[in-house]
């Protein structure tokens, strides 16, 4: 009797707390994937009961299975597709009615079913009594209690899965839900057929073939269709049933499909439920007429929101440092132990100073995560919507889609992880596609530097004004996305509004873990790729003029020097005045004409042509390169080809007045932010987008829109700038 | 019959009719929303829109132009 492997799959409402039950069936011996082809996730685990090996399947939250979501049709596809061996059926008991919907629809798909009657406890607690028992026999599904928060009913819960599997139980039966004699006709009508082949009837319930038929199901027509000739019989007589029965109760077949599945669920009820008097205070609506108050609702957000930023951006300032010195000390030892050269210079320059600059943002990444993880399990995130819909919907956008926006302004990569929450892939491509306009903290050192530079006391004003501005454009990209490629699938905003709950500690860390674990998992991957690539295009070719013993150089005046000193159109930088000093300028000046001599510094010429109606000289467009591993990044570049030295930062005088020598105008300057701001997301951000959408295709449009887009509006800024005067 | 859209905070009714295409009534109706659902209107968001409603004993919201489709009767009110 034993097999192998038994494959169990978790479905239910959303807010069932059916992930609790995952969590606590498998633990930590789970992985989370993509489901092929979406970016629904998918998770999956393993679990050892009784000596079998049980695989179980987390299928998405649905409401139903008609397969008009994503979600529902990557769940329905793989109960019908995949057959796993028991479909369990996690249920809100103290909200049954609605939650018992889905259950019927599994019913008709024929599958081995179990029914689990979750957060037993609230149930209880409101004065809800269940007669179990009777509930399985009415559905003829056996059915388990448990309490997902407590891990109570785990055991149980497996102990049936095994009786159903193996055919042990007694109360599993086949029932058909009736929708009275009308419909039945029609129903038999199809059937009847359907088993003009009888293939077709071995692969599918031809019950359920029918009623979907009748639901004008495209998803399930399209498969019919594929049947060819007995396909197309099918599809006639199921056309001339829908149409009979318009006719007959003067509405569509679905809605009396559902209106009968809802009766059938509310004559059931009537046997089973009992509810006896309602618990005097409701304190889950209490704290929510607080939270969602007309007046308070507003400034508790942005409160809660404040806190989230504060807590990553300080507490998160510690352990950053950790990573930062971590990082600094293994360069060091790396330095230390490997003879210099091309190995040392790669492994040192390249991939340690690559991927360590990515991985310091995990303490962020953590914190934040952790923080989205307390909002999504107390069931405030769903509030926050709530409050945030109406200013959402100006952009075609859902309410949650405020949160991974908000959580831009901190990193884009972990904002564009928080899509996640969101319902349907309409507003998750809109987000992500988005996301990037909204600035990052990384570029904020850009802008310091910038702005400090060139406008003085109206710094600040300026560094609003290109905040601002990529607000107006993730507006405006916003408005034009969503009616040009998102045009017409707006998602109804029918959100349920579940309980306030304590979410527990176990659930709210695997919830963190998952998403970091993703962000881990990159840094072998994208970043580690990229960082070489930008490496290999600065250190080659590797001039050995250049190389040869810096002892040769320190002492003369070589060609290459002159050669800089050119370049830089600035006596400044480098006029000695100790030797320390002339020793220093010197290594930087060979510094910075190796990079101009490197592949980078050649694209950076090759490319300035494009940048020159922006007013990019080939400094610029390098820092420009550079920039798309990490747009902080930006700073240092020019900080070696301004020749102020490659230790800047954002405050450095040196670099900022030797960009005022270089002949970069205020308006050059502010059209340099502007692109900053606007240009390809950062190499984490792609490799986030990628991951998230799951596709080539759009992140490559990503990529690409940001580029045309940020030319264009800094072409924009600058002849306009000019033609009014302000070059 | 008056739309849903027109229920102020506190006050209950009886579904009588769904208005509105394919995707959106289906839905609907897969929530809960079907003919003869009581349905209490809990409250506004603070910008007047969406509305918070409970029906069939849970909480859901619903933007003011999509409950605008759903044509309702109204309920005495009860005393709390």
């Amino acid at each position: 009797m034993k097999k192998e492997a038994i494959t169990i799959a978790l479905t239910g409402n959303p807010n069932s707390g059916k992930t609790t039950i995952f969590n606590n069936l498998t633990g930590t011996r789970q992985h989370v994937g993509n489901w092929p082809g979406v970016t629904v996730e998918k998770k999956m685990g393993t679990v050892i009961h009784n000596g079998h090996r049980l695989q179980v399947v987390d299928l998405p939250g649905t409401y139903s299975l008609t397969a008009y979501s994503i979600e529902e049709i990557v769940a329905r596809r793989f109960l019908v597709d995949s057959k796993p061996d028991v479909v369990v059926d996690i249920v809100d008991a103290s909200n049954l009615e609605r939650n018992l919907y889905l259950a019927t629809q599994l019913i008709e798909l024929g599958v081995k079913l179990i029914l689990v009657l979750n957060m037993a406890d609230v149930a209880q607690a409101r004065g809800h009594e269940i007669d179990a028992d009777r509930l399985g026999i009415l559905l003829g599904v056996p059915v388990v209690f448990t309490i997902g928060t407590k891990n109570q009913g785990m055991k149980e819960l497996l102990d049936k899965v095994l009786e159903v599997v193996e055919d042990r139980d007694t109360v599993s039966r086949h029932i058909h839900i009736s929708y009275g004699y009308e419909l039945e006709k029609e129903i038999k009508k199809i059937q009847d057929v359907i088993w003009r082949d009888p293939s077709v009837g071995e692969r599918f319930s031809t019950r359920w073939l029918a009623v979907k038929l009748l639901e004008n199901d495209t998803a399930v027509q399209e498969r019919v269709r594929s049947l060819g000739e007995i396909g197309e019989q099918i599809l006639a007589q199921a056309e001339a049933s829908r149409e009979r029965l318009a006719e007959f109760y003067k509405d569509d077949a679905e809605m009396v499909l559902t209106d009968q599945r809802y009766g059938f669920i509310g004559g059931a009820l009537k046997e089973v439920l009992k509810i006896s008097a309602k618990s005097k205070l409701d304190v889950s609506r209490q704290v929510d007429l607080f939270l969602t108050n007309r007046i308070l609702g507003f400034p508790v957000f942005i409160f809660f929101i404040w806190a989230m930023f504060q807590l990553t951006f300080t507490v998160g300032a510690y352990p950053m440092e950790w990573i930062d010195a971590g990082v600094t000390w293994l360069g060091a030892v790396v330095t230390a132990l490997l003879p210099a050269g091309l190995l040392q210079d790669l492994l040192v320059n390249g991939i340690i100073a690559g991927v360590g600059s990515v991985i310091i943002f995990l303490p962020n990444i953590l914190i934040l995560f952790f923080c989205i993880a307390v909002f999504e399990d107390t069931g405030y995130l769903a509030r926050a919507a709530f409050i945030m819909d109406r200013v959402m919907h100006i952009i075609g956008l859902h309410g949650k889609s405020f949160i991974p926006l908000l959580m831009g302004f901190g990193c884009n990569a972990p904002a564009i992880m928080a899509t996640r929450t969101l319902e349907s892939e309409r507003d998750r491509l809109l987000s992500i596609l988005i996301n990037p306009l909204i600035s990052c903290s990384a570029r904020l050192p850009v802008y310091i530097l910038l702005a400090g530079t060139f406008f003085g006391a109206s710094a600040g004003n300026v560094i609003f004004s290109i905040y601002a501005l990529g607000i107006a454009l993730a507006i405006a990209m916003g408005k034009l996305f969503s009616v040009t490629l998102f045009r017409g699938d707006m998602a109804p905003f029918v959100m349920e509004l579940p309980p306030y709950r304590a979410p527990t500690l176990k659930s709210l860390l695997i919830h963190m873990w998952d998403r970091s674990q993703i962000f881990l998992r990159k840094m072998s991957g994208v970043i580690l790729v990229g960082s070489i690539l930008i490496w290999v295009l600065s250190s080659f070719p590797r001039s050995p003029d250049l190389h040869r013993g810096q002892a040769v150089e320190r002492g003369a005046t070589s060609a290459t020097q002159e050669r800089v000193l050119t370049v830089a159109e600035s006596e400044q930088p480098v006029s000695p005045s100790t030797p320390e000093d002339y020793l220093k300028n010197s290594d930087l000046n060979n510094e910075m004409a190796r990079l101009e001599s490197s592949l980078l510094g050649r694209l950076g010429h090759l490319i300035q042509p494009i940048f020159a109606p922006l007013g990019f000289d080939w400094r610029t467009s390098v820092a420009v390169l550079t920039g798309f591993v990490a747009k902080e990044i930006v700073v240092s570049t020019l900080g070696v080809l301004y020749a102020a030295g490659a230790d800047v930062n954002e405050e450095s005088d040196a670099l900022r007045r030797s960009l005022r020598a270089s002949g970069m105008t205020p308006l050059g300057a502010y059209t340099l932010m502007a692109f900053v701001l606007i240009y390809i997301p950062c190499l984490a951000t792609v490799a986030v987008i990628r991951r998230e959408t799951n596709s080539w295709k759009w992140t490559g449009f990503s990529i690409g829109y940001s580029l045309v887009l940020a030319w264009m509006v800094s072409f924009l800024i600058y002849q306009g700038g000019r033609i009014v005067g302000l070059g | 019959m008056i739309p849903l859209s027109e229920f102020r905070e506190g006050e209950r009714g009886v579904i009588k009719r769904l208005n509105g295409r394919g995707t959106f009534r289906k839905r609907l109706q897969e929530m809960g929303f079907i003919r003869g659902s009581e349905v209490f209107v809990e409250k506004y968001a603070p910008l007047r829109d969406p509305i918070e409603l409970v029906i069939k004993g849970y909480h859901v919201s619903l933007r003011v132009e999509e409950a605008a489709q759903i044509m309702m009767e109204k309920l005495e009110q009860e005393q709390e």
